[in-house]
């Protein structure tokens, strides 16, 4: 399992594995939002919390029909389905090296979109603790969502219908976090609800991410 | 004889084919009665006006959209456990209905929500979470109309369903929390005004019930129409490799 981590990291870095992308991504989020809403500072810090997470959301969805389509289509897949190896445990290993390459980026890079956004300074610890906990959630969800359109042309557009519905309670909890760190309210619900999230999907989700996988290589 | 022999599609076809005139005429009576009923003999109340009368048609449909969905998760279960095609394709031809309703729902709450409280939405925890159950039921027709092969259609849009159930029920949590913090009401109680009267009580159990029986009658007509889909297909592969 270990050497299925690592060969994904290998081809997430290479060049054409999407690495900086979602990082790129977020930086643009971070930027097109204040030039749509307008710089008046008072807006931006009432804002910056959600944005950063909804950059954080979309960013992960980016990256995600290639943790799939990519060794479905040249036949790795079946391989790594017919092997030893537990199918969630691949599922697990691909949505651990998708964090890897794109959730844990965003962890580093949010403080300092945090400033583009005007973010409160008693936020900046919470959203880098919020994201911390709240993107290993986004990659499993994604991989499940990805097992689900991994046979399809266009799945890209379908993944982001089917994922994003389900990414509203982590974006819910991880926004709130931030936004009670930053005005001083209550931190530890919405926290130990995003925990709760995490350790949940990532209980629970790669066994029906494996099932999907199952039914779409027959 | 036990339900699991509707499991058989010539089993179904010929029970729904008895029962359905049955359903559809009771729907129709149910509706009708409970409609005018609703409308037309009852007095206009005395805070809220006559618009209060949107209920026969929202409450109803509210209730059935979350309904609707429980009903393709125990479709859902019983494909994935027990492989009945039937049961996955009443799950299929319940989501769109449910997804009507739903909208009924969402519609009818904003035309009483303009004259009523003054906007047609609000990001009240109630309707932001049938705004979310809409999003699902979308993500599951969506994945229906996306798999070519109806088995794997079937195994993949019953898991989604599962899942989506948990996280349907924990987004209504999640966005209780957003709006109002935890454990407190919501403010926008429909159930307290609803019950202010017998009056306006027994046309609402009237069409609750006529929605029941339509929900009934489309989704045994669409399943029927599934099963012949299929048997259609089935014809026309044969056709091809003979």
């Amino acid at each position: 399992m270990r050497a299925l981590l690592l060969r994904d990291l290998r081809l997430a870095f290479r060049a054409g594995g999407g690495f900086g992308l979602s990082l790129a991504f977020f930086l643009m989020v971070a930027v097109i939002v204040p030039l749509g809403v307008g710089p008046a500072p008072a807006t931006l810090a009432l804002i910056a919390a959600g944005v950063l997470w909804v950059g954080a959301l979309l960013a992960s969805l980016l990256s995600l029909d290639r943790l799939f389509a990519l060794d479905f289509e040249d036949g790795s897949l079946d391989l790594l389905a017919t092997s030893p190896l537990p199918l969630s445990g691949v599922v697990a290993m691909k949505a651990l090296a998708h964090w890897a390459t794109t959730g844990l980026p965003l962890v580093l890079a949010a403080p300092v979109l945090g400033i583009l956004l005007n973010l409160p300074s008693a936020g900046y610890g919470w959203l880098v603790v919020s994201q911390a906990l709240g993107t290993p959630a986004l990659s499993i969800i994604g991989a499940f969502g990805a097992s689900l359109t991994v046979g399809l042309k266009r799945g890209g557009l379908l993944l982001g219908l089917l994922v994003l519905p389900l990414y509203i309670p982590t974006l819910i909890f991880g926004a709130e976090v931030v936004k009670a760190g930053a005005m001083g309210g209550d931190v530890l619900v919405p926290l130990a609800a995003l925990a709760g999230i995490t350790a949940g999907a990532w209980a629970g989700l790669p066994m029906a991410a494996a099932a999907a996988l199952r039914a779409n290589l027959r | 004889m036990s339900i699991w022999d509707y499991a058989n599609p010539k089993r179904f076809m010929q029970a729904s084919s008895w029962a359905l005139p049955y359903a559809a005429v009771a729907a129709g009576l149910c509706l009708l009665v409970g409609l005018v009923w609703g409308y037309f003999f009852t007095p206009d109340a005395d805070k809220f006006g006559s618009t209060v009368k949107i209920i026969y048609l929202h409450v109803p449909a509210a209730m059935m959209a979350i309904s609707a969905w429980m009903m393709m998760l125990v479709a859902s279960l019983i494909w994935l456990i027990r492989r009945h095609h039937v049961s996955a394709l009443s799950a299929k031809a319940a989501a769109p209905v449910g997804l009507t309703f739903t909208l009924i729902g969402l519609v009818t709450g904003a035309i009483w929500g303009q004259p009523m409280w003054g906007t047609w939405w609000a990001w009240d925890p109630r309707l932001t979470s049938f705004l979310i159950l809409t999003l699902f039921y979308f993500g599951y027709i969506a994945l229906w109309q996306a798999i070519e092969d109806p088995d794997t259609a079937a195994d993949l849009t019953s898991v989604l369903c599962i899942v989506g159930s948990v996280f349907a029920f924990l987004s209504r949590y999640a966005v209780l929390f957003w709006n109002q913090g935890l454990h407190q009401g919501a403010s926008l109680s429909m159930d307290k005004q609803e019950n202010v009267s017998d009056v306006y009580w027994f046309p609402l159990l009237v069409c609750i019930a006529g929605f029941v029986l339509l929900f009934l009658t489309l989704v045994l007509l669409r399943t029927r129409s599934e099963i012949r889909a299929r048997r259609m297909a089935a014809l026309l592969a044969r056709e091809r490799l003979a």
